[in-house]
This record gives structure tokens, C-alpha cells and sequence, in this order.
């Protein structure tokens, strides 16, 4: 192997590597400027999409730490496009007094997302999975004016570490057993051995730090405080794409390297295997969410609960197995994030002008902002499941998958229960759209120093937003372009 | 090219929200009314042949790997349902003229419901038939928690989350299917044989999923509040077209997939639908609400279109899509009568309140449009009404003669609170006398008494009330103009071989 080759291979994240160190020397050499550093990081993302896109199709490096797929390819570049939002709606954002260095944060983090989709080892999931989760923590303590920052970076991190002990002690288990930390190694491995204690706890631990990451009940604790606590873009990146990253190395550690003991869900003919166990913690994560969601009043911590929930939908996809399901958990999970970059992005824009994210700052936002009023409803029902948004066809998909996997309709049970989540959660997505739509109170005084901030940014903002929501409705009305990809990429 | 009824009614919407506020209901007119006159060019063009089988009409791959196509058809079933969401949009945005209040938004939503109420008549793929079917849901919403009036968030919200649980319901009936056959395309399921096991439990939970929509009783309580609390438009579109959908996917659907399921349970639904007309018909009689009566009496008449489905033969069903059609337009009229023509202008729907004002002699031609509408609403012999009624009676009668009994005393029912508030809305014989002793009426606080009754009718209110007068009364003497199109295509249709 030479240095060159791997160099090759990994210029993405070279890419974003030499980015992040760039933009903190910026910030480090002049404090203000936070314009240069955002302009830096998002040129450094855009590179890095187009360098995923000249890499080749298949390629293998160190025993697959690292790899080269048409999947983990879509899904660097998805990772690096959730980033890209993130950055431009991290421009002039007030939390962060120290531009440079949460942008180089961000970046760091988003080395860790690849690092995670773009691994087929146990042990480089952990590294990405630490990589991503470090930089995340201080990401959501980075307001150092804000007490509820310093609240959510502390939760967040003690949450956090508990979950990777327990990662990493569930893979030293996996290791043990099998003797090998290459997934497709183990899965060929756990075909041929039969089924032992041990070898459960290490699986069960491994899927509670996972669980931890995808903020699926009961490990989402520390979610509605992160959310609302961190600063509006760590919170959006927490999201959107650490869950990305997170369902497609869940997908793969239980699809590839788990899946002989796939064990079944199937109502009155449960077998023990890790899909039971993703059953309950998806049944727990829906109704959880829902009902908690239901009587938030803080529209972040109301989609923290919903984010809940999601991770319980998206797990039926897993749930179900095999390619289908693995590319509808991947569909639902890649529309989620670019649904939430956008609703946080909203609140972001909402919470500078307002002073604050409760409902009601929300308050008759149509008519201050017609343009942020009807993204919000775009991302809100898409969320809700509502055409011709693309949540609605991601549940389709979900549920469709869901119910043909397992013979008889086994899994009609998760997907009744699913639908009558999403019922639950028509409600409160109204309410918010009520409150920006229906209610014309007259509006909160704006301070005026605030509205002179940034106009620059301002509208770039609006754009970004802007265009987030076409995303969301083309994925709605053409979901074949990103269906058609990701199947493709499966192998 | 009955296919741009749907293109021509999304761009409109598009414009809308481009375009300033002035322009707003002129182009929701111009809208409604195009896509009024291309259904009225299909009606007439496409032959009748041609009509007697679901023929498609548009059909383009979508999304390939899972089988889903944009598949458009057409048969005389769907035609009508197009003619009459055609009309009714017209009209409803001739009923909202007087919109002051956000206007470009408020026909933004209206023409939704429209376009999507035209997407699911004419699907002939279940996935775009849910996706049309599940996009009028939040308009809805909108249409009543901003513009309407008593009680709107309550209704709205009640309204919303009663369609997204039956919403949810079909999903479960349509995802059942879609992984048992392989396949959306309604032509090819409708080919496709279903275990009788699966069709036992998929068929009610379809069809009593799409029924929330129409009204079946007990799950009808959304309509009245929903009704009430709608602005004049919208209760005119909810009862117009939006509880017709659920008739009519009932219809194309769960009925044509499922023809054993149906067959098991089509005596629950002829039970229901004879406890809906009954039951509902005795409700209105103790409203108090001009809009509470009628909204019960929506309710009422479309428990005849399932009693008409459950009677399981070409009469019957034919009638319950005459009925469907021929209640679209009473429904409308009634709806813009009490809701635009008086309510607007005495700011009451108190039946005791109205009763004291003499509106017969102050608003003549709302009278005239009311007693038109009533008659055709008791179902009087020459008005669309009686003959759909008649129709569905005659078919039930092959099939469950009990029940036609039981709804011939429910009719009297139906007379009997239309008469009533007739009588009480426009012809209170004690007129101003009684006025002056007291205003028992919760009349609105800020509004001055009679002030507003001698507005005179607008030309536009003339305009969209003499259409529905005039459809109405064509297809009551002439109702051989649909039947012709309707029978042939529910003979095709599955459950009656």
C-alpha cells in the first residue's frame, strides 16, 4: 500500500481536514472574521463533494477501515451537504463569539460522520463515532454566555460517554467471540457458530450506544435538552447528519455483521435475535415521543420529541431487513435531516428576531415572514407525513417494507403502531402551524439592533432555507432520484 | 385532456401566490371555471362507450422500483364526480367574492382542495389516489381555523385529525394490498384475486377508513362541527366535493379490490347507513343553527349513497353515485345560502333569531334559491334529489326491503327539518313585532341590528346560486343524461359479478 493511494483515496477528508485547520487559523488571526471563516468552511465542503465524486467505485484500504463503495460515496456526499446547510445557516449566528473554531468544530465533526459511513470496522466506528461525538459536545457548549449551553454540553456528554463504554465494551465482546473486528468477517463468523449468551450482551451493548446516538427511547434523554440548550446549528447538525451517520453504521453493523442472528419481530413468533430488540425500542421510541411531544411548548424541545419518534420509524425499516428495508430506513433518514437543518434553521431565523423559540414567539409569523412561515409548513408536514412532501412518501416506504417483511403481516403490529404515532403527531405539528398561521396577534417588538444584523447573511439565510424546502418537495414529488440511487448503491 | 382539470387547478394555485392580492379571486375564478369547462368538454366528447370501463388515460412511470406509476383514468363514475367538483368550485368561489381577509391565501388552499379532490376522482394508481386524497386534509385545515367562524379551531382541528384517521386506516388497507398483489395499479388489482381471509379484515378497515370522509355514521361527527365552523366556501367544498371522496374511493377501491370482503360485511354498512339517515335526520330536527341542520342533513343524505353501495346491484349503486353527485350540488347550495347570503348579512344562523327578521321579504331571491334547494333536498319528484333517491331505494329494496322501510320514515324526517327550517329561516310569520320585545338571538355583540339585511344579493352570489339551481333541476328531469354514463361503468365494476 503506498501513501500516496490512501492519500487518493481519502482526499475528501483530507479536503475537510486542511479546511478546518485553515478556518481556525483564520479565526485565530482576526477575530471578526466570521464572513472569511464561513466562506472558507463551505468552499472546503463543496471541494469535498466534488472530490467524493471523482473517487473511484470500489475500493478497499487497510483490511476495509477504510472503503470505498457506491453507498458510503452517496452518503459522504449527503453527509457533507447536511454540513454545508449547517455552515451557511451558521453564518452570523450570535452563540458563536468565536467563529473559527465552531466552524472548525463542525468540520471535525463531519470527518467523523465520513469516517463512519466510509468504514466496514468495528474499530473505525468507534473512532468516527468518538470523532463525530467530541466535537459534537463542544459544539453544544459553545455559548458561553448561555447557562442552558453549558446544561446541554454537560448531559450531552455524560449521556454520551456512558453510551460509548458501553459500545465499545459490547464490541470487545463481538471481538472476543468472533475474533475479528471486520464486519463482513463476523457476520460469516456468527453464520457458522450458534447462538451464545455472550455473544447477546455484546450485540445488546452495541445497539444501546447506537440507540443513544439515534436518540431512539428509552436512551433519548439527553436529547430535548441538547436540542434546546445547544446553539441553533449544533443542534441542527446533532439532527441531522450524526443521525444520518448513525442509521447507515447501525444499518450496516446489524444488516452485515449481525446478520445471522436477525432473530424476527413478528407478532406471536418472536424469535431472539437483535431485530426484537430494535422492535421494542422502536415501539417504545414512537409512542414515547408522541405523547411527550404533545404537550411541549418550546418548539425545539417539541422536535426533540418528535426526533424521537422519527428514530422510532426509522428503525422499522431495519426491523424489516434486507436491502428494501435497509434503503427505506436510509430514504426516511437522509429526507429527516434535510427536514430538520431546515426547521431548525426556521427557529434559528425566528429566535434571532424574537428573542426566544417558545410557541409563542412563533406567533403569527405569516404575516412578519410569509417566505419562513411557509418553509416552516413545509418541513413541518413533511414531518407530520403529509403530501407531496417527502415524508410522505418515506412512510410509505417504511410502512410498505415494514409490513412485507415476515411472512403473514407479522409486523403489522410496529406499523399500526407507527400509524397511530403519526396520527398523534398530526396534532402537534398543527398546533405550531396554528400558532404561525391562524393566530394575528400583533407581533413582539423587535429590538432594533437586532434587525440591522447581518442583512448580508440574512438573506443568504432565507435562501438557504428556500432552498432546503424545494428539497423537501422535490423529494416529495420525485422521490425516484433519491430511491433509485440509494437502491443502486446497496450492494 | 380531462387530465388538466388537475394541471390547470395546481398552476392556478401556484399563480396565486406569486401574484398580488387583487388579482387573487379573479384568478380562482378563472381557474374553477377552466376547469369546470374542460370537464364539461370531457362529459360531452368522450363517448359513452368509451366511459364504461376505467380507461386510462395518462400513464407514466414514477417511482419504477416499487411498481408506482402516474396513472390517470377515467370512467363515467369519475366523470361525474369531476363534473360536480367542477361546479362546485365555481360556485364556492362565487360564494366567497366578498373574501377581504388574506385573500390570495384563502383561494391558495380552496383551489388545493380542488386539485386534489380532481387527482383522486381520476387516480388510477393507489399511491397517487392517497397522495390526493391525504393533500385536501391540511387545506382544510387552514380554509376553517383562519376563515371560518363558531368555534373554528375546535372544528378545524376535529375535522383534521377525523380525515387523518381514516387517513391512516386506508394506509393499512392500501400498504395490505399493495404487498399481497405486488402491485398499485388499480386495473391490475381489480384483476387480482385476494384471499378471503386477507379481504375480511383489509375490506373494513378500507372502506370504513374512507367512510370517515363520507359521514358514516357514528363517525360522522366531524361533518356537522366541521360544517359550522367552515367559512361558506369551505363548508360548500366539505360537503360538496370532500365527502364524496371518501364515497368515492369507498367506491373504487375498497369495494372493486375487496368483492368478498364487501360482500361479508355490506350488511354492516346497510345498517350503518340506515341508522346515519335516520338518526341524523332526527339530530337536525333539534338544531337550533340554520348551518348545525343542514350539516346533520349532509350527514343524512349520505348515508342514502352508502345504503346504495351496500344494496350491492347496478340500481343501487348507480343512485349512490347520482346521489353523490346530486347531493354535491344541494349540499353547496344549501351551504351558500345560509352561509354567505344570510349569515353574512344578519350575522345569526339562530333559527328563532331569523325567524323574527322576515328575511323572505327582505332577501326574496335568497328565499327563492332556499326553497329550490329544500325542495330538491326532500327530494321532490324534478329535482336531482328524488331521482337519485328513488334509484338507490329502488336498488336497496332488492336487497334489504326492511331497510327501505325504515328510511322511508327517515325521509319524513328529512322533510320535516327542511320544512322546518324553511319555515323558521325566511318565512317566520311573526315577523317585526315580535323583534322589538326581545332579541333572544346570540346575534354577534358588534353587529347592529338589521343594519345589514337590505345589502342587496350580488350578482356573483345570483351567478353561482342560479348554477347549482339550474344543474340541480336539469338532472332531476333529465337524469338519464348521467345514469347513461354512470350504469355501464358500475357494471363493470367487480362486486356485482
Amino acid at each position: 500500500m503506498n501513501y500516496l493511494e490512501l492519500l487518493k483515496l481519502a482526499s475528501p477528508e483530507a479536503i475537510i481536514a486542511v479546511t478546518a485547520l485553515a478556518v481556525l487559523g483564520i479565526g485565530l488571526a482576526s477575530t471578526r472574521a466570521s464572513g472569511i471563516c464561513s466562506f472558507a468552511a463551505t468552499l472546503g465542503l463543496a471541494l469535498a463533494i466534488g472530490a467524493v465524486t471523482i473517487l473511484p467505485q470500489q475500493a478497499t484500504l487497510l483490511h476495509g477501515m477504510l472503503v470505498i463503495t457506491p453507498l458510503t460515496s452517496l452518503f459522504k456526499i449527503i453527509c457533507l451537504a447536511l454540513a454545508f446547510f449547517t455552515a451557511l445557516l451558521a453564518r452570523s449566528d450570535r452563540s458563536s463569539r468565536n467563529p473559527g473554531e465552531y466552524l472548525a468544530m463542525l468540520l471535525l465533526a463531519t470527518i467523523g460522520l465520513m469516517l463512519l459511513v466510509g468504514t466496514e470496522e468495528l474499530l473505525m466506528i468507534f473512532i468516527g463515532l468518538e470523532l463525530t461525538s467530541l466535537s459534537l459536545y463542544i459544539m453544544t457548549a459553545f455559548d458561553k454566555t448561555d447557562v442552558r449551553s453549558a446544561e446541554a454540553g454537560l448531559k450531552y456528554f455524560l449521556f454520551g460517554s456512558t453510551a460509548s463504554a458501553f459500545t465499545l465494551f459490547g464490541l470487545s465482546f463481538i471481538y472476543g467471540m468472533s475474533g475479528t473486528t471486520g464486519l463482513a468477517a463476523i457476520g460469516q463468523k456468527l453464520a457458522t457458530q450458534p447462538m451464545q449468551p455472550l455473544l447477546f450482551v455484546g450485540i445488546l451493548m452495541t445497539l444501546v450506544g447506537l440507540a443513544f446516538k439515534v436518540a431512539a427511547a428509552p436512551f433519548h434523554l439527553w436529547a430535548p435538552d441538547a436540542y434546546q440548550g445547544a446553539p441553533v446549528p449544533s443542534a441542527a447538525f446533532i439532527a441531522s447528519g450524526s443521525k444520518v451517520a448513525s442509521f447507515v453504521v447501525l444499518g450496516k453493523i446489524v444488516l452485515v455483521g449481525f446478520a445471522p442472528v436477525h432473530g424476527s419481530a413478528a407478532w406471536h413468533a418472536m424469535i431472539a435475535g437483535w431485530s426484537p430488540v430494535l422492535a421494542a425500542l422502536a415501539a417504545l421510541s414512537i409512542l414515547v415521543g408522541n405523547l411527550v411531544a404533545l404537550v411541549q411548548t418550546n418548539v425545539r424541545r417539541l422536535l426533540a420529541y418528535s426526533a424521537v419518534a422519527h428514530a422510532g420509524y426509522t428503525l422499522l425499516g431495519l426491523i424489516a431487513g434486507g436491502r428494501d428495508g435497509f434503503s427505506a430506513t436510509l430514504f426516511y433518514t437522509t429526507v429527516y435531516a434535510f427536514t430538520l437543518v431546515g426547521a431548525f434553521g426556521v427557529v434559528a431565523m425566528v429566535r434571532r428576531e424574537t428573542g426566544g423559540d417558545d410557541l409563542t414567539n412563533f406567533s403569527a409569523l405569516s404575516s412578519r415572514s410569509p417566505l419562513l412561515a411557509g418553509c416552516m409548513a413545509v418541513f413541518l408536514l413533511s414531518l407530520a407525513g403529509l403530501p407531496p412532501l417527502a415524508g410522505f412518501f418515506g412512510k410509505f416506504y417504511l410502512f410498505s417494507v415494514a409490513l412485507r417483511a415476515g411472512a403473514n403481516h407479522g409486523l403489522l403490529w410496529l406499523v399500526a403502531l407507527a400509524l397511530l404515532g403519526s396520527f398523534i403527531s398530526l396534532y402537534y405539528y398543527l398546533i405550531v402551524l396554528k400558532v404561525i398561521f391562524v393566530e394575528e396577534k400583533s407581533q413582539p417588538a423587535t429590538s432594533p439592533a437586532l434587525s440591522s444584523l447581518g442583512e448580508g447573511g440574512d438573506f443568504l439565510q432565507r435562501v438557504t432555507l428556500a432552498v432546503l424546502a424545494g428539497v423537501v418537495v422535490f423529494f416529495g414529488i420525485m422521490p425516484a432520484t433519491l430511491v433509485a440511487r440509494i437502491i443502486a448503491s446497496l450492494p | 385532456m380531462i387530465a388538466w382539470t388537475i394541471y390547470i387547478t395546481f398552476a392556478g394555485a401556484v399563480l396565486l401566490l406569486i401574484m398580488p392580492r387583487i388579482f387573487a379571486r379573479w384568478i380562482a375564478l378563472a381557474t374553477t371555471a377552466a376547469g369546470l369547462f374542460t370537464s364539461v368538454i370531457a362529459f360531452f366528447q368522450i363517448s359513452i362507450v368509451d366511459l364504461s370501463t376505467f380507461k386510462t388515460i395518462v400513464r407514466v412511470p414514477w417511482v419504477p422500483m416499487l411498481g408506482m406509476n402516474y396513472h390517470l383514468a377515467v370512467d363515467g363514475i369519475s366523470l361525474t364526480m369531476i363534473l360536480v367538483t367542477g361546479l362546485v368550485a365555481v360556485a364556492s368561489v362565487l360564494f366567497s367574492w366578498d373574501v377581504e381577509h388574506r385573500p390570495g391565501e384563502f383561494f391558495f388552499w380552496l383551489l388545493l382542495v380542488v386539485g386534489g379532490s380532481y387527482g383522486v376522482f381520476l387516480s388510477a394508481d393507489l399511491f397517487l389516489l392517497f397522495l390526493f386524497y391525504e393533500l385536501v386534509i391540511v387545506p382544510k385545515y387552514f380554509l376553517i381555523a383562519i376563515w371560518g367562524s363558531t368555534n373554528k379551531e375546535y372544528g378545524a382541528m376535529k375535522l383534521t385529525l377525523y380525515s387523518f384517521f381514516g387517513g391512516a386506516l386506508v394506509f393499512v388497507g392500501i400498504i395490505a394490498a399493495y404487498v399481497t398483489a405486488g402491485s398499485l395499479d388499480l386495473q391490475q388489482l381489480a384483476q387480482f384475486q385476494f384471499t378471503a381471509q386477507l379481504q375480511s379484515w383489509a375490506f373494513p378497515v378500507l372502506f370504513i377508513g374512507f367512510a370517515v370522509l363520507a359521514g358514516i355514521w357514528p363517525l360522522h361527527t366531524w361533518a356537522p362541527t366541521g360544517h359550522v365552523a367552515a367559512p361558506t366556501a369551505g363548508s360548500m367544498l366539505l360537503a360538496g366535493i370532500v365527502m364524496k371522496l371518501g364515497s368515492y374511493a369507498g367506491l373504487r377501491v375498497a369495494m372493486n379490490l375487496f368483492p368478498q370482503g364487501f360482500q361479508m360485511w355490506r350488511v354492516w354498512i346497510a345498517v350503518l347507513a340506515v341508522i346515519g339517515i335516520v338518526y341524523a335526520a332526527g339530530v337536525a330536527l333539534r338544531q337550533r343553527d340554520l348551518k348545525f341542520v343542514i350539516g346533520y342533513s349532509s350527514v343524512s343524505h349520505m348515508g342514502f349513497v352508502l345504503l346504495g353501495f351496500a344494496s350491492a346491484n347496478v340500481l343501487g349503486v348507480s343512485g349512490a353515485v347520482l346521489q353523490m353527485f346530486s347531493h354535491g350540488v344541494i349540499g353547496a347550495l344549501l351551504f351558500a345560502v345560509a352561509g354567505r347570503m344570510v349569515y353574512r348579512r344578519t350575522h345569526t344562523r339562530d333559527l328563532d333569531a331569523l325567524s323574527d327578521m322576515g328575511l323572505g321579504r327582505a332577501l326574496p331571491f335568497a328565499a327563492f334559491s332556499f326553497v329550490i334547494a329544500s325542495a330538491a333536498s326532500m327530494g321532490i319528484p324534478g329535482f336531482s334529489g328524488f331521482a337519485a333517491e328513488v334509484t338507490i331505494l329502488i336498488g336497496a329494496w332488492k336487497a334489504y326491503p326492511l331497510a327501505v322501510w325504515i328510511t322511508g320514515t327517515g325521509m319524513v324526517f328529512v322533510a320535516a327539518f327542511t320544512l322546518r327550517a324553511l319555515k323558521k329561516s325566511f318565512f317566520g310569520e311573526s315577523a317585526s313585532e315580535v323583534r322589538t320585545q326581545k332579541g333572544r338571538a346570540p346575534v354577534d355583540a358588534d353587529w347592529k341590528e338589521q343594519q345589514g339585511i337590505t345589502v342587496r344579493i350580488t350578482l356573483s352570489e345570483k351567478c353561482g346560486a342560479c348554477l347549482l339551481m339550474f344543474v340541480t333541476l336539469a338532472v332531476g328531469l333529465y337524469p338519464k343524461l348521467l345514469l347513461d354514463r354512470i350504469m355501464p361503468a358500475v357494471e363493470a365494476m367487480r362486486f356485482l359479478k
